[in-house]
């Protein structure tokens, strides 16, 4: 039942080929082709490197059927300013620009360009596929690979030494008019938020969670079980926040220990007991902080209402 | 009109449609001026206020691959940030006009002229186009973005650091509607459009990445034809005109100096100065040098006795750039017909380059039995 109520609510029209070339049960490439679903074929995508611009196809090729630019890896966000800025003088206000990167592209190197433009709060969408690590040249650590995580450039002898970079909060407090979570595990919620991301000016983000079977080092048919293990366990909680304070949980339920979904994962094999505990110490922190947030949203709502009542 | 503003001036005459830039001294006139023009309405442009000059140039990508006429203005420091972008602006095809006052790179910090922050970027495959006078600045901004569009590559106009950027002179404005009959709307052959689409920039295998080269190499050989073309169209609507390259007085001369940028003005006055004494003294003035203009040159340079080349600028290790680059021009120049160059590395970091250092310069490539193996530099104080 509960699977034809989705089927009905995804748009048919596919603007995503297949035979494209990313790894077998990669979430990038079904985070792109639903989010393209939403988006529809008035579309320009604006790409950093990242394994999607393996993914997209080499030239001649795409496997896109909306135009695609392809980008320095630093430059997502301001190459489409620019993009941007030409479709307005040529008075089309309808195409939405989307911005594909990958956590490198975003989180570190395409940093600045991000805050520029969410500052200037350009009338982009932001996407970051998030796959904690530098997949594309072979799993080195970004500043979104989590706390105790083995990578190729933090070993499991002396893994991951810091926690992932809080991105949302960080776009959150530029206090751009919408920033949201998804994963590919919930494409309902997904669809939902950039049809609602879609609807709006100004700089949308969105930041999608994609479980990455050889970066993560789990069998290929378990990325969407993985993604939904990583909302379950409260670690990739689905929220949105609007102006950078009005914050929402999207889906909410039971928490669930960190521990199974960490065990599901070669990249934390090395971890023992007691560092597991320190993850889901870190996880009840930062689900505490989020849960305030929202609290607090709610509240100054109801002061609001209160107030205008 | 000072130079800066010949050069926003320039661009608002172009109807540049996308501006993005990050202010640096001593750009800022520039961005300031189109600022305000963009903000009272009398240019009809989106202007990106970016947060670095890395920025800058990719928004202006992203606004070339999506049909716009885009423009940016910047400097030293700032065109270094640049650097990778311009290499993909050119690669990507893009007709983006930029223009760069020259100023001296650090560390230490200065603020005055000197051509490596351009010349650094020789290879990147921007058009390089230095300017001698402010008129030149405003006339040649607008020519540039007919090179560009002419030729799918992105045009560098340069100018020297306050000598040109905040010094006064005479500039007549082009009518518009003039400069619009000159400059019509872009068409760009390919853009970013929903109806089309297209993806730009994927991977390039070997088998395909040469060719891709051999394109932009050809581009780079037609834009000289191309450059004395729209230069004369420019003159037929002006009546001005200033070559790719210019010679100066050059009949009869046995000494000739090689020159770019406002050194060229000065040595106008010393070549004036001799020739009324009688002395054989001419100037070649380079406006463009990429692509290099080597045939010109070596027409122009061959069967000269001495040539002395006036550098503001070096490569570490080697000599003053365009010394370089025109002893290889002239190497293929028979043996008999080859002039003996003499290079000079003056002005650096804008210390003056006055009428005596540039009489001291003829006076020493006269008094010189041959030219040193070194480039010499001149007004040095050790």
């Amino acid at each position: 039942m509960s699977q034809l109520m989705i089927a009905d609510r995804v748009p048919r029209e596919e603007l995503m080929t297949s035979g494209h070339v990313a790894c077998p049960g990669c979430a990038a490439p079904i985070a792109m082709r639903m989010v393209l679903k939403a988006l529809g074929p008035k579309t320009i995508v604006v790409m950093p490197a990242s394994c999607w611009s393996i993914i997209a196809g080499p030239w001649p090729q795409s496997s896109l059927k909306v135009p695609l630019y392809h980008a320095a890896f630093e430059t997502g966000a301001a190459t489409a300013s620019g993009v941007r800025a030409a479709l307005d003088m040529q008075g089309d206000t309808e195409t939405t620009v989307l911005v594909w990167a990958g956590d490198g592209g975003t989180f570190d190197i395409g940093l600045q360009a991000l805050s520029g433009a969410a500052e200037r709060n350009e009338n982009i969408l932001y996407c970051c596929y998030d796959n904690e690590a530098y997949m594309n040249t072979g799993i080195q650590r970004s500043s979104a690979t989590p706390w105790g995580a083995a990578t190729s450039t933090t070993p499991a002898v002396q893994p991951q030494s810091t926690h992932k970079k809080d991105i949302l909060a960080i776009l959150a407090a530029h206090r751009i008019p919408y920033a949201a979570t998804a994963t590919v595990a919930h494409p309902v919620d997904l669809l939902e938020k950039v049809t609602k991301a879609r609807a709006i000016r100004g700089t949308r983000f969105l930041h999608i969670l994609a479980p990455c079977p050889p970066g993560w080092k789990f069998e290929d048919d378990e990325t969407i079980e993985l993604a939904r293990m990583a909302v379950r366990a409260g670690v990739f909680p689905l929220v949105e926040v609007e102006h950078g304070e009005h914050w929402r949980f999207t889906a909410e339920g039971a928490r669930e220990p960190v521990g199974p979904y960490l065990r599901k994962q070669g990249r934390f094999r090395h971890l023992g007991e007691e560092q597991v505990r320190q993850i889901q110490a870190e996880v009840d922190r930062r689900w505490n902080a989020m849960r305030r947030r929202v609290e607090s949203s709610e509240s100054d709502e109801d002061g609001s209402l209160a107030e205008g009542g | 009109m000072v130079g800066n503003h010949a050069v926003s001036w320039g661009a608002s005459l172009s109807r540049a449609e996308v501006i993005s830039a990050y202010p640096i001294t001593p750009q800022t006139q520039v961005v300031e001026q189109l600022s305000e023009m963009c903000a009272d309405g009398r240019l009809n442009a989106r202007f990106i206020k970016v947060e670095s000059e890395h920025s800058a140039m990719a928004a202006c990508i992203g606004a070339s691959a999506a049909g716009a006429r885009a423009f940016t203005a910047t400097s030293s420091q700032g065109l270094a940030l640049m650097h990778e972008l311009l290499h993909w602006a050119s690669l990507g095809r893009l007709p983006i006009v930029m223009a760069d006052i020259n100023r001296a790179l650090a560390p230490g910090w200065n603020i005055w002229t000197d051509q490596n922050d351009t010349l650094a970027q020789r290879d990147t495959g921007w058009i390089q186009l230095y300017c001698e006078t402010n008129q030149e600045v405003l006339d040649t901004t607008i020519q540039a973005f007919k090179l560009a569009e002419a030729v799918d590559l992105p045009v560098m106009l340069v100018l020297d650091a306050f000598y040109l950027s905040h010094t006064a002179e005479p500039v007549d404005i082009p009518d518009p509607e003039m400069v619009d009959v000159y400059l019509p709307r872009r068409e760009p052959r390919y853009r970013l459009d929903v109806n089309e689409p297209r993806a730009f920039g994927a991977l390039v295998r070997p088998d395909s990445y040469m060719e891709m080269r051999w394109h932009q190499q050809s581009a780079m050989d037609r834009a000289r034809a191309e450059f004395e073309h729209i230069d004369r169209e420019w003159e037929n609507l002006f009546c001005r005109r200033y070559g790719a390259v210019e010679s100066y007085r050059t009949e009869g001369a046995d000494l000739l100096l090689v020159t770019s940028g406002t050194i060229t003005s000065t040595a106008r006055f010393v070549i004036d100065r001799r020739r009324a004494r009688g002395e054989a003294v001419g100037l070649v003035k380079m406006k463009m040098f990429r692509p290099f203009p080597a045939d010109t040159l070596r027409t122009l340079l061959s069967g000269v006795e001495r040539v002395a080349v006036l550098d503001r600028n070096l490569s570490p290790g080697r000599s003053g750039i365009f010394a370089e680059e025109i002893r290889a021009a002239l190497y293929d120049v028979d043996p008999e017909e080859r002039p003996a160059l003499y290079g000079y590395v003056v002005g650096l970091g804008g210390r003056d380059v006055t009428p005596g250092t540039i009489d001291d310069i003829i006076d020493r490539t006269r008094g010189a039995a041959a030219p040193t193996r070194e480039d010499v530099w001149v007004g040095l104080n050790l």
